[in-house]
Formats: C-alpha cells, sequence, structure tokens
C-alpha cells in the first residue's frame, strides 16, 4: 500500500492560469446521473458486502429498481426542461437489463462513461488483468449499445485499485485513440480540472464530479433534509459562479434517480436547476466537452505552470 | 489474494430482470388508469402496531427501532409498547376527524394477546393486514423454509381468527423477506403485499402459488424513516410528505392514476409534541377533491378492476 497516490502534484488554487469557458462563462456545470443496476443475488466480495443484509435485500434492491422503473424519466424531463443533458455515469449491464432507458438517453444525445458493469461487483480483489477485462467490457458495452467511444470513468461503487486509472487511460487508448478514455471521476481533490498522470503518459485528467454535492452522499449518508439539499446545491454553485469570474471552475451535481427523483424530493432538485441555469455566464455541458475543451486548451498550461510552481518552492517537477 | 475469474461471470446480464419475480416496466409508459368516482390519486394510509421483545434475538440482524441496549433494554421496549398502550388512541382520533379508513398492519402476536385494542381498531373501521409474528421474527435469506413457512402460517391464521377478516395483505417485519416469503404468502392465501417499494402503483407479482399483487408502501416518508433513521425534524416531515403528496397529485393530472401510501408507527407519531404534525399532513390530504382514499385491499380490487377494462 503506499502512503499517497501520487498521480497528481501538488498544485496551489490561487496561482494557476486563468481558465476561460466558452462563451465567456465562469462555471461549466454538468449533471451526472448515475444510472445502476444491483444485483439481487451478487457473489460475495472477501473485502466488501455488496448488501447489508443476507440475500435478498429487498429494501435497497426496490429503491434502486424505483430508480429506473419510476423516477429515470421524472430526472429526465427536469433536466429536458432546464436544457441539460445529462453524463450517464452507467452500470452498463443496464444496457442488456433496461435498452429502453438507454435508448432514451440515447435521443437526447446525451453522455454515457463507465461505472463499471454492476454496482454490486467490486475492484477490490481483481488482478490487473481482471481488472482490464472488466473496463474493456464496460466500454465494449457501451459502444456497442450507444456508438460512444467512452471518454469518463466512476469506478463501480467507488471502488478501486492502485492502477485503476492507468488500467482506464491504456484500454481507452487500445479501443479508441485519443477519443477515449480521457477523464476519471474518482478524485475528489480540486475544484478544476487537473492533469492526471497515468503510465503510458496519455493526456489524462480528473474531472470534477463532486462527493459533497452527491445526492446519495447528502440523502443516505449525511442525512441531509431535502430543501436543505436545494439550499446547499445554490450556496456551492454562488461561490463558484464568484470565483469563476477570476478562474472558470466546474460545478458537478452527482446524482442517482433514486434519490433525487422521490416525491418527497424532486422539487428541491429542480428549485436548484431552475436556480443554476438562470444564471447567465453558466457553460451547461457534459463531461467529455467540458474533458474536450480543457485538454484543448488548457492541459499544457497546467503542465508548465504545475511544473513552475514546483520549481518555485525547490521541489522536483 | 485475487478473484477467481467467475467473479467476472454475469449468468443474468440479460434483458429484464435479473430475477423472475415481476416484469420490468417503467411506470410512465403505461396505460393510464382512474381510480372509482373518477379520482386520479388513491390515498392509503397504513398504522403499523408492532411488538418488539426484550429478550431480542436480533437473527440475522437487529431489526431497526428495536432493542439497543443491554438486557432488558428497558427504554425501547416500554418506550415501542407506548404506541400500542397511548399513541394509537390519539392517531385514531385524528384519523377519525378526517373520516380515513386505514389499513392496520398488526403484529400477530400483538394481536392475539391485546383483544380490547383489536376491538378498538375494528370499531374504528379498518383492514387488517398481516405483519409478521412479531418484530423479533424477521423473514430472511438462509431462513430454513420449514420454519419460515411456519412462521407465516401462524401469522395469518392468528390474525384472521382474532379479527375475523379475510387478512389478504401483508406487511413483513422491517419490509425483509427470503426468497421464499411471496410464494408463501401466496400459498397462505395473501393477495397482496407491501414490501418491494419500487413503484407508485400496485403491480403484477409472480410467486410458486399463484399471482400477487405488490402494492408498494413508500419508506421513505414513513414517519419512523424520516425522524427515527434520518434524525430528521417534525416540521420536516411534514414539509416531505406534502411535498410528496403534492407531486404524485401533479403526476397523476399528467400521466393518470398515483398511489400515495403513507406508513405510520404510533410509538412514534402518537407522541404528544407529534400529533399535531399528523393532523397536518392528514388534512393537507382531506382538502383535495381529486383523492380517493381507501384501505389497500379496496385499492386493489379498483386496480384489478380498471385494469380488466382497459
Amino acid at each position: 500500500m503506499k502512503e499517497s497516490l501520487g498521480v497528481y502534484d501538488y498544485w496551489a488554487y490561487d496561482q494557476r492560469p486563468k481558465i476561460e469557458w466558452p462563451g465567456g462563462a465562469k462555471v461549466a456545470f454538468w449533471v451526472a446521473p448515475n444510472i445502476e443496476y444491483y444485483e439481487l443475488d451478487p457473489p460475495q466480495n472477501p473485502q466488501r458486502s455488496p448488501w447489508p443484509h443476507p440475500h435478498p435485500s429487498v429494501p435497497g434492491y426496490s429503491i434502486r429498481d424505483y430508480g429506473n422503473r419510476v423516477g429515470h424519466q421524472r430526472q429526465m424531463a427536469l433536466l429536458d426542461k432546464y436544457g441539460i443533458r445529462g453524463s450517464v455515469s452507467l452500470s452498463v449491464a443496464l444496457c442488456e437489463h433496461h435498452p429502453e432507458i438507454i435508448r432514451m438517453c440515447k435521443e437526447r444525445n446525451w453522455e454515457f462513461f463507465s461505472h463499471g458493469i454492476y454496482n454490486t461487483r467490486y475492484t477490490y480483489g481483481l488482478s490487473e488483468d481482471q481488472e482490464r477485462a472488466m473496463i474493456r467490457d464496460s466500454m465494449e458495452t457501451i459502444h456497442r449499445h450507444t456508438g460512444q467511444a467512452c471518454a469518463g470513468y466512476l469506478a463501480p461503487a467507488l471502488s478501486h485499485s492502485e492502477r485503476t486509472l492507468d488500467l482506464f487511460a491504456e484500454v481507452g487508448e487500445e479501443l479508441f485513440g485519443d477519443k477515449g478514455g480521457l477523464y476519471t471521476c474518482d478524485l475528489f481533490h480540486d475544484d478544476q480540472p487537473t492533469p492526471v498522470s497515468v503510465r503510458s503518459g496519455k493526456r489524462f485528467i480528473s474531472m470534477p464530479y463532486s462527493l459533497e454535492m452527491n445526492d446519495t452522499i447528502v440523502y443516505a449518508v449525511n442525512k441531509v433534509e431535502p430543501r436543505q439539499y436545494a439550499t446547499m446545491l445554490k450556496r456551492h454553485f454562488d461561490r463558484l459562479y464568484l470565483e469563476g469570474a477570476e478562474s472558470g471552475t466546474v460545478m458537478c451535481i452527482p446524482t442517482h434517480n433514486y434519490q433525487v427523483s422521490c416525491p418527497h424530493r424532486i422539487k428541491a432538485f429542480e428549485e436548484a436547476l431552475e436556480y443554476i441555469t438562470s444564471h447567465p455566464d453558466v457553460w451547461v455541458a457534459t463531461g467529455r466537452e467540458i474533458a474536450d475543451y480543457y485538454l484543448a486548451n488548457y492541459y499544457d498550461a497546467a503542465l508548465d505552470s504545475i511544473a513552475a510552481q514546483a520549481a518555485t518552492t525547490g521541489r522536483e517537477g | 489474494m485475487t478473484l477467481n475469474d467467475d467473479y467476472l461471470d454475469y449468468p443474468l446480464r440479460r434483458q429484464g430482470y435479473d430475477h423472475e419475480r415481476y416484469a420490468w416496466s417503467m411506470l410512465s409508459e403505461r396505460a393510464p388508469i382512474t381510480w372509482p368516482e373518477g379520482k386520479t390519486l388513491a390515498v392509503w394510509i397504513n398504522i403499523s402496531l408492532q411488538f418488539y421483545p426484550l429478550n431480542q434475538r436480533g437473527k440475522p440482524f437487529k431489526v431497526p427501532n428495536g432493542m439497543t441496549m443491554p438486557y432488558p433494554d428497558l427504554r425501547h421496549f416500554s418506550l415501542r409498547d407506548y404506541g400500542n398502550r397511548v399513541g394509537i388512541y390519539r392517531v385514531l382520533k385524528a384519523l377519525a376527524a378526517h373520516n380515513i379508513t386505514p389499513t392496520f398492519a398488526i403484529n400477530a402476536q400483538l394481536a392475539e394477546q391485546t383483544p380490547y385494542l383489536v376491538q378498538r381498531l375494528k370499531e374504528h373501521g379498518g383492514e387488517f393486514i398481516a405483519h409478521g409474528w412479531n418484530m423479533d421474527h424477521l423473514h430472511y435469506g438462509g431462513q430454513p423454509i420449514e420454519e419460515e413457512a411456519e412462521l407465516v402460517k401462524r401469522s395469518v391464521e392468528t390474525l384472521r381468527s382474532v379479527t375475523g377478516q379475510p387478512v389478504r395483505g401483508w406487511l413483513s417485519p422491517a419490509k425483509h423477506q427470503s426468497f421464499n416469503t411471496p410464494d408463501l404468502l401466496a400459498e397462505n392465501g395473501i393477495e397482496y403485499c407491501a414490501d418491494w417499494v419500487n413503484d407508485d402503483m400496485p403491480y403484477a407479482f409472480h410467486s410458486q402459488a399463484g399471482s400477487l399483487t405488490m402494492m408498494p408502501l413508500a419508506t421513505e416518508i414513513e414517519d419512523q424513516f424520516v425522524m427515527s433513521q434520518n434524525l430528521h425534524s417534525e416540521d420536516s416531515w411534514v414539509t416531505q410528505v406534502k411535498d410528496a403528496f403534492d407531486f404524485l397529485l401533479e403526476e397523476s393530472h399528467e400521466q393518470g392514476g398515483r398511489l400515495f401510501a403513507l406508513n405510520l408507527h404510533p410509538w412514534l407519531i402518537g407522541q404528544p409534541h407529534r400529533i399535531a404534525c399528523l393532523e397536518e399532513v392528514l388534512a393537507h390530504i382531506s382538502s383535495h377533491a381529486e383523492v380517493w382514499q381507501a384501505p389497500a385491499g379496496e385499492i386493489l380490487d379498483a386496480f384489478h378492476h380498471t385494469s380488466e377494462q382497459a
């Protein structure tokens, strides 16, 4: 085990080249609906139990199914209403289980990125070959069902190995060249995209995805009241919008169709979407669009800035 | 240690579900239905009446809201008992004030031991549904089928005997089941179950002993879920329930009939400082003309009736 992952360098927030988003926007705003499949009777993983009870864990399984049966279309209707195209964090087995949902998202030109095969199969204990095969399966499945070259990764159930990012970048390059395997959502160290070094040397970045604004963390872990979530989202946006005048920031709302779309919560979510999209200098984008723009315009400057900061303080770049 | 390669096998990765219990169907894609009298929103109020044994075994896990302290945990035992002695009578008054006919999901052991309570519930009017034996007799994966079969049979037969009602519905303690539970329910003449909360409408559920209907009893707006599990305030609970109701009512105007199901626990909502919150919620629900309030069995019958006509 390592003391630190070591895939990015220290880089102070207040000493960076200015980012300007398209149209002079201050905030690049994206919504990442997680569309997941949890198995009713998954195999055990020695390091993490997929359910907190003996199978079938009916309460847990059925509320997640509620998300796909009921919640998805509610959330999609809201995103349509506010002109937002989702960037789907996808348990790719959903392509087989519920192709109707994939079709609806595809019709809207939403982005699909990999969130593993099932949210009940973890990375823990996989060999490098096994993890590579799982990631390849996920990217090939997305391509087969949507035609998209998968650009982003959020490891299934946020389960990682030390090589997860390396493998994702490598498989993306093998399958799609510089069109695939571009960004990770697994790191929460910044409010702007940052370069991430992978062993192949591919141009690869971290995309701010935010656990703090993630509805499952907010509702199921931190037990926040629904209307307080709307307040949190608005405050989060207000500060990133203010700071975005100096240098562009990224705000993501990671959602789950079984959380925000429940009848007692959807009003609060809409309140936040309406507020954010009513501001003039917001670039409503997808994860891939933000990644492409950043890689084309700021990635090289970022590397130079990081090296310069390290040199200034006497550290090696 | 590396996992075996079969960790990456997915034998049930296929169209539909990874089980055979019910069909995949998105709610908004279904044909719209209308409830009796042309109403769009069916309202089902369930009152859960529960016995939490002091000598809790906690098998295979401790039930939420059960005993947490070393034996004898008098605080939790008596706080839960409060609901059956005091809280329920406040709740009944509140229901009567708004002419609400609920279902009473009652642990069979409690029904057997408190004939006076059962009599009062019958006088109020409502439908009894089975709620297992008590809150320390869970239904769970890995439970020997003979043991569970006896538990279901005893629970259902006892409740039928002491209430004189047919007892058509079932709510498992803590909504937990084994893989056999639906089959055992159907074998015992149960027509509908409330455990799988994956829809805002009833839907058909398969069992080896014939068809069941799932009547999803919303968990996330339950008094105990919001106030006891999430530790939200009473005022927030009122807001959440009203928001849920308002949203489903609006959706029912646009997409056809919906089910609003509210589960209540007299040991929690029947406390003096909370009962006014229930009264506020019931007043809100009752103030809308598009609402059809009925116990779950009647909603089930209406659902089958309208589905046949559709």
